[in-house]
C-alpha cells in the first residue's frame, strides 16, 4: 500500500478540517447579522411577520452553528496533536489570540445563543434582541482573533527570537493585533461571510418563488439580503485588492504562483482568464532547465497589460517578480518603509538561513561550555541572519514554490465569482425595486445556482491564502516540515479516515435537516 | 515577575479546569440515557433539561485548551502531540456531542434519534472518564522526551516525542488515572442528577433519579476519599528552581498541602461542601444541593490542580527521563505574553457576570414575560 508522507497527510488532515469548518462558519457569521437586522425590525415595528421570519432563519442558523462548533474544536486540538513543534516554536505568539478568542468571543456566542433560542418567553423583547446582536457580534469577534493569528502566519511581526528557549516570543502585542495584514484579512473574511449569507438567503427565498410559495416572506428577505449583500460585496472586492497588495509585499512567491508568472518584466500584465501549460512543471525546471524555458507558461490566456503592476504597486511600470526571478534574486524591490533593496537569490537565503541555524547550535554549545565570547559571536550571526532562518530548513531552492495550478486556478475562480456576485446583487436590487422579482424565473434559477457557487468561491479564497503560503507555516521562519509532531504517518492516515467518515455523515445529516426545514418553510412558524 | 505570572496563569488554568469538571454535569446527565432514562419521554426530559447548558461546558473546554496553549505551550505540544490517541479519543467524544442535541429530534437527521442518544451517552460516560485520565497525567506523568533544541537536529526535528507506540493509551493502564477518571465520571453524574431533579416536574422520573442519586452519590464520596488517600501517599517530584534539577519526593502532594496550607483549606472546604450538598439532597428536597455540591467540586478540583504544579512541583513528569519533565518554569510562555494575557484575564469577571445573569434568566422555570405561545418554546 502506498503511504503518503507524514507532512502530506498532516496537511491533508488540517486542510480537510479547516475547509469543512469553513463550510459552516461564514454562514453563521453572515446569517447572525441578517437575523439581528430582522429581529430589530420586529422589535421596532411589532409586526409578527418579522418575528416569524427571524425565527425561520434562526432555525437554519442553529443547525449550522452546531456543526461549526463541533469542527472548531478539532482545529484547536490539531495544533497540539499534529503540529506540536509549531505549537512550541510560535505558541508564545500564536496561543494568545486563540485564548483571547475563547475568553472574549466564544463565551459571548455560546451564552447568548442560549438566550436566542430558549429565551423568547424568559427575557424581555429588548434583552432578547440584544442577545441576538451579541451573538452576531461574538461571531465577528471570534473571526477577528483567529484571523489575527492567521495573518501573523502570513506576515510574522511583533516578535523576537529567544535563543535560550529556541522559540519566537512576543514583544509587541499591538503590532500583531493591528497588523495591516490582519485588519485586511479580517475585513475580507467577514464581508465574504456576509456575501455568502446574503446569497444563501436570496437563493432559498428564490426557491420559494420558483415553487410559488411564501411570496411576502421571500420578497422581504430578498430585499434585506440584496442590500446587505451589495454593500458587502463592494467592501469585499475593495479588501481583496488590499489583500493582493499585502501579498505582493510580504509573500511575493505566493503572488507569482497565483499568476503562474515565471519570468517577469516591468509593467507586468495580469492574467484575467487563462489555462496553464501543464508541461511547464517544477520537476522540469529542476531536471531540464532548457526544456522548461522553451515551454510557454500558458496554453491560452487573456491578460490585462500592466494589470499586475497596477494592482500591487499602483504604478503602471513597476516590476512584479515571477517565480524564476525570485529564485534568482537580483531585482530591486521596496520594503514597507519605501527603502529599496536588492533581492537575494534563494540559494543565498538558504545559505544565510543555515548560518542562522548553525549559530543557534553554536550558541547552545558555548552556553554549555560557559563560553561567553562564543555565545556573543553566535548571537550576532544569528541576529544578522534571522530573517532567513526558515530557509535553513529548505533542501533545494524550488522547494519554496507552492503548488502553482492549485493557487492559479483557485485565485481565478475566487475573483471571477466575486465579480459575478457584484452583478447578481445589483440585478437583484433592481428587479426587486421594479417589483418583478417574483415573476422572473431565470433570475430565480440563477439565485439558486449561486448558493453552491458562493461556497466554491470562499473555499477557493482560502486555498489561495493557505496553499499559496507553502512550504511555510510561518512565512520565511518555519517550514511545514519542521512544524510536525512525532507521530507516524499511518496514525495520521487513520485519524484522517475517521474524520472523513465523521464529516461525511455529519454533512449529510446537516444538509438533509436543512432541506427539510426549508421545504417545510417559514409558514410553519405562523 | 515571570515567576508570579507563571503561578497566576496556573491558578487561572486550574480554575478553568475545575469549572469545566463542574460543568460536566451536562455529561453526567447524558450518561443517564439508556441506563436510568429508558423511555422516549424520559430521554426527552433529560436532554431538554440540559439543552441550554451544554454549549457552556463545551466552550469552557475549548477555552481551557486555548488558555493552556497560550500560557504553557510546551505542555500543549508535549501532551497533545505525545498522548495523541488519548486526546483524539476525547476529541471525537466531544465532537459527536456538539451536533447531537440539535440534530437528534430533527426531521431528516439520517442517523436516527437513537444514534445521537448513543453519541450523548458515550460523551457522558467515556468522555468524562477519559478527561479524568488526561487530568490524572498531571499526577502520574507520561512517557516522553523533550528537547527544545531538536528543531536544529536534521534527522529528527521533533521537540517532544512519546517514548512508546501507545501514544497516550498507556495512560489508561495506570490505576490512579483510571480511578481519577471514574471519580470525575461519578462527580459529573452526581451533579447531573442533582441538576435535572431540580429542572423537571415529572414525579416518576424524579423518583427514579433520586434512587439513582443514592447509589451514585455514595459511590462518588467513597471513591473520592480513596482517591485522596492514594494521592497523599504517592510519590511525587520536586524541581530545584536554582538549577532545574528534578528529584523524587515521598508524599509530595501531601507535603504541598501542608506547606502551602491554603490549597488544603480549599480542599477541606470543597469536601465539606460536597458532603453537605449530597447530604441535603438525601434528606431534603435539596433545592440548593446542585450549587453546593458544584461549588465543592470546583474548590476540590482547583486545589488538587494547584498542588500538581505549585511548590516547585513538575506538573508533567517524564518517565523516560525525569530531568525532561515539564515545570511551570520551563514550559510557560514568555513574561511579555503572560503579562498581556494577564490584562486580558481582567475581563473574566465580566464574562462570569453575564454567564450568571443568563443562567439565572434561563434556569428559572414556570415564569414568563409577555405572551407565551407554544411556538416560543424551543426544544430538542
Amino acid at each position: 500500500m502506498y503511504l503518503a508522507s507524514l507532512i502530506d497527510l498532516s496537511r491533508l488532515q488540517f486542510a480537510l478540517t479547516a475547509m469543512y469548518h469553513w463550510i459552516f462558519v461564514p454562514l453563521t457569521i453572515g446569517l447572525g447579522f441578517i437575523i439581528a437586522i430582522m429581529e430589530t425590525l420586529y422589535v421596532r415595528t411589532e409586526n409578527e411577520f418579522w418575528k416569524r421570519t427571524t425565527k425561520f432563519w434562526m432555525k437554519i442558523f442553529a443547525v449550522n452553528f452546531a456543526i461549526g462548533v463541533a469542527t472548531g474544536i478539532i482545529l484547536e486540538f490539531q495544533f497540539g496533536t499534529n503540529w506540536s513543534n509549531y505549537s512550541w516554536f510560535v505558541g508564545d505568539i500564536f496561543g494568545a489570540p486563540l485564548a483571547i478568542e475563547g475568553i472574549f468571543a466564544f463565551f459571548l456566542e455560546s451564552t447568548f445563543f442560549a438566550v436566542m433560542f430558549f429565551g423568547w418567553n424568559k427575557v424581555s423583547k429588548k434583552v432578547h434582541l440584544l442577545s441576538t446582536w451579541l451573538v452576531a457580534f461574538g461571531t465577528i469577534l471570534s473571526a477577528l482573533w483567529i484571523l489575527i493569528a492567521n495573518a501573523w502566519m502570513q506576515h510574522p511581526i511583533g516578535m523576537e527570537f529567544n535563543p535560550d528557549t529556541a522559540r519566537n516570543e512576543m514583544i509587541d502585542f499591538w503590532a500583531i493585533a493591528l497588523s495591516p495584514v490582519a485588519i485586511n484579512k479580517f475585513i475580507h473574511t467577514v464581508f465574504n461571510s456576509f456575501v455568502l449569507a446574503a446569497i444563501v438567503v436570496i437563493g432559498i427565498s428564490s426557491w420559494y418563488l420558483l415553487k410559488k410559495r411564501e411570496e411576502e416572506f421571500s420578497r422581504k428577505s430578498i430585499k434585506i439580503a440584496s442590500v446587505f449583500g451589495l454593500i458587502s460585496v463592494i467592501i469585499l472586492i475593495w479588501s481583496g485588492d488590499g489583500s493582493a497588495y499585502h501579498v505582493a509585499k510580504k509573500q511575493p512567491m505566493k503572488l507569482a504562483a497565483m499568476e503562474g508568472l515565471y519570468i517577469s518584466k516591468p509593467g507586468t500584465p495580469i492574467v484575467a482568464v487563462g489555462v496553464l501549460n501543464h508541461k511547464k512543471t517544477i520537476t522540469k525546471l529542476e531536471n531540464d532547465s532548457l526544456g522548461f524555458a522553451l515551454e510557454k507558461p500558458y496554453l491560452f490566456n487573456v491578460s490585462i497589460p500592466h494589470g499586475l503592476s497596477l494592482l500591487v504597486d499602483r504604478k503602471l511600470n513597476s516590476f512584479v517578480p515571477g517565480i524564476e526571478d525570485i529564485l534568482r534574486g537580483g531585482y530591486v524591490y521596496k520594503d514597507e518603509k519605501g527603502i529599496e533593496h536588492t533581492a537575494l537569490s534563494i540559494k543565498e537565503r538558504m545559505k544565510r538561513g543555515k548560518e542562522a541555524v548553525d549559530a543557534l547550535s553554536l550558541y547552545h554549545k558555548s552556553k554549555k561550555e560557559d563560553n561567553e565570547e562564543g555565545k556573543a559571536v553566535a548571537l550576532i550571526t544569528l541576529k544578522e541572519n534571522f530573517s532567513h532562518f526558515g530557509y535553513g530548513f529548505i533542501e533545494k531552492p524550488t522547494d519554496i514554490i507552492p503548488n502553482i495550478p492549485l493557487t492559479f486556478y483557485a485565485f481565478r475562480i475566487m475573483v471571477i465569482l466575486g465579480g459575478l456576485f457584484l452583478l447578481f446583487f445589483t440585478l437583484s436590487i433592481f428587479l426587486e425595486y421594479r417589483g418583478k422579482i417574483a415573476k422572473i424565473r431565470w433570475f430565480q434559477y440563477f439565485a439558486v445556482i449561486n448558493i453552491p457557487l458562493v461556497y466554491v468561491c470562499t473555499q477557493a479564497g482560502w486555498i489561495v491564502s493557505e496553499a499559496g503560503r507553502q512550504p511555510w507555516t510561518i512565512q520565511d521562519l518555519l517550514t511545514t516540515g519542521a512544524s510536525l509532531s512525532g507521530i507516524s504517518s499511518s496514525t495520521v492516515a487513520t485519524t484522517t479516515i475517521m474524520f472523513l467518515i465523521l464529516f461525511s455523515l455529519l454533512l449529510a445529516a446537516e444538509m438533509t435537516i436543512l432541506f427539510k426545514v426549508i421545504k417545510k418553510g417559514p409558514s410553519s412558524e405562523f | 515577575m515571570l515567576y508570579y505570572l507563571q503561578h497566576y496563569w496556573w491558578l487561572l488554568v486550574s480554575l478553568l479546569g475545575a469549572l469545566f469538571v463542574f460543568l460536566m454535569f451536562v455529561q453526567g446527565g447524558q450518561s443517564l440515557l439508556f441506563t436510568t432514562a429508558k423511555s422516549n419521554e424520559e430521554k426527552n426530559l433529560i436532554i431538554n433539561a440540559l439543552g441550554d447548558k451544554w454549549k457552556l461546558t463545551f466552550t469552557t473546554l475549548v477555552v481551557f485548551g486555548g488558555a493552556t496553549f497560550a500560557s504553557f505551550p510546551l505542555y500543549y505540544s508535549t501532551s497533545f502531540g505525545g498522548a495523541y490517541w488519548l486526546w483524539m479519543a476525547i476529541l471525537f467524544l466531544f465532537v459527536i456531542q456538539a451536533v447531537s442535541f440539535e440534530y437528534r429530534n430533527k426531521a431528516g437527521n439520517i442517523l436516527g434519534a437513537r444514534t445521537y442518544e448513543i453519541f450523548l451517552f458515550l460523551n457522558g460516560f467515556l468522555g468524562t472518564i477519559l478527561i479524568g485520565v488526561a487530568v490524572g497525567m498531571f499526577f502520574t506523568g507520561g512517557a516522553f522526551t523533550m528537547n527544545k533544541l531538536s528543531i536544529l537536529n536534521e534527522t529528527s526535528r521533533v521537540i517532544s516525542q512519546w517514548s512508546n507506540g501507545w501514544h497516550g493509551l498507556d495512560a489508561l493502564a495506570n490505576p490512579f488515572n483510571l480511578l481519577l477518571g471514574i471519580v470525575i465520571y461519578l462527580a459529573a453524574k452526581t451533579l447531573g442528577l442533582l441538576y435535572i431533579i431540580n429542572q423537571i416536574e415529572h414525579q416518576k422520573l424524579i423518583l427514579k433519579l433520586r434512587n439513582q442519586l443514592k447509589v451514585t452519590g455514595l459511590l462518588f464520596v467513597i471513591l473520592f476519599i480513596v482517591l485522596l488517600i492514594a494521592l497523599f501517599t504517592m510519590k511525587g517530584y520536586s524541581v530545584d528552581p536554582e538549577n532545574s534539577m528534578i528529584t523524587v519526593v515521598k508524599n509530595k502532594y501531601f507535603i504541598n498541602m501542608t506547606e502551602l496550607i491554603w490549597p488544603a483549606v480549599l480542599l477541606l472546604s470543597g469536601i465539606i461542601l460536597v458532603l453537605t450538598g449530597i447530604g441535603t439532597a438525601f434528606y431534603s428536597k435539596g433545592k440548593y444541593s446542585f450549587y453546593i455540591t458544584g461549588g465543592g467540586v470546583v474548590l476540590s478540583v482547583w486545589s488538587l490542580l494547584i498542588c500538581t504544579a505549585f511548590n516547585n512541583t513538575p506538573f508533567f513528569v517524564s518517565h523516560t527521563d525525569i530531568q525532561q519533565s515539564l515545570t511551570l518554569y520551563n514550559s510557560s510562555s514568555s513574561e511579555f505574553t503572560l503579562k498581556v494575557m494577564a490584562y486580558v484575564s481582567l475581563f473574566i469577571p465580566v464574562v462570569i457576570a453575564y454567564i450568571l445573569y443568563v443562567w439565572r434568566a434561563l434556569t428559572k422555570k414556570g415564569e414568563s414575560k409577555g405572551e407565551v405561545s407554544e411556538a416560543d418554546t424551543y426544544s430538542y
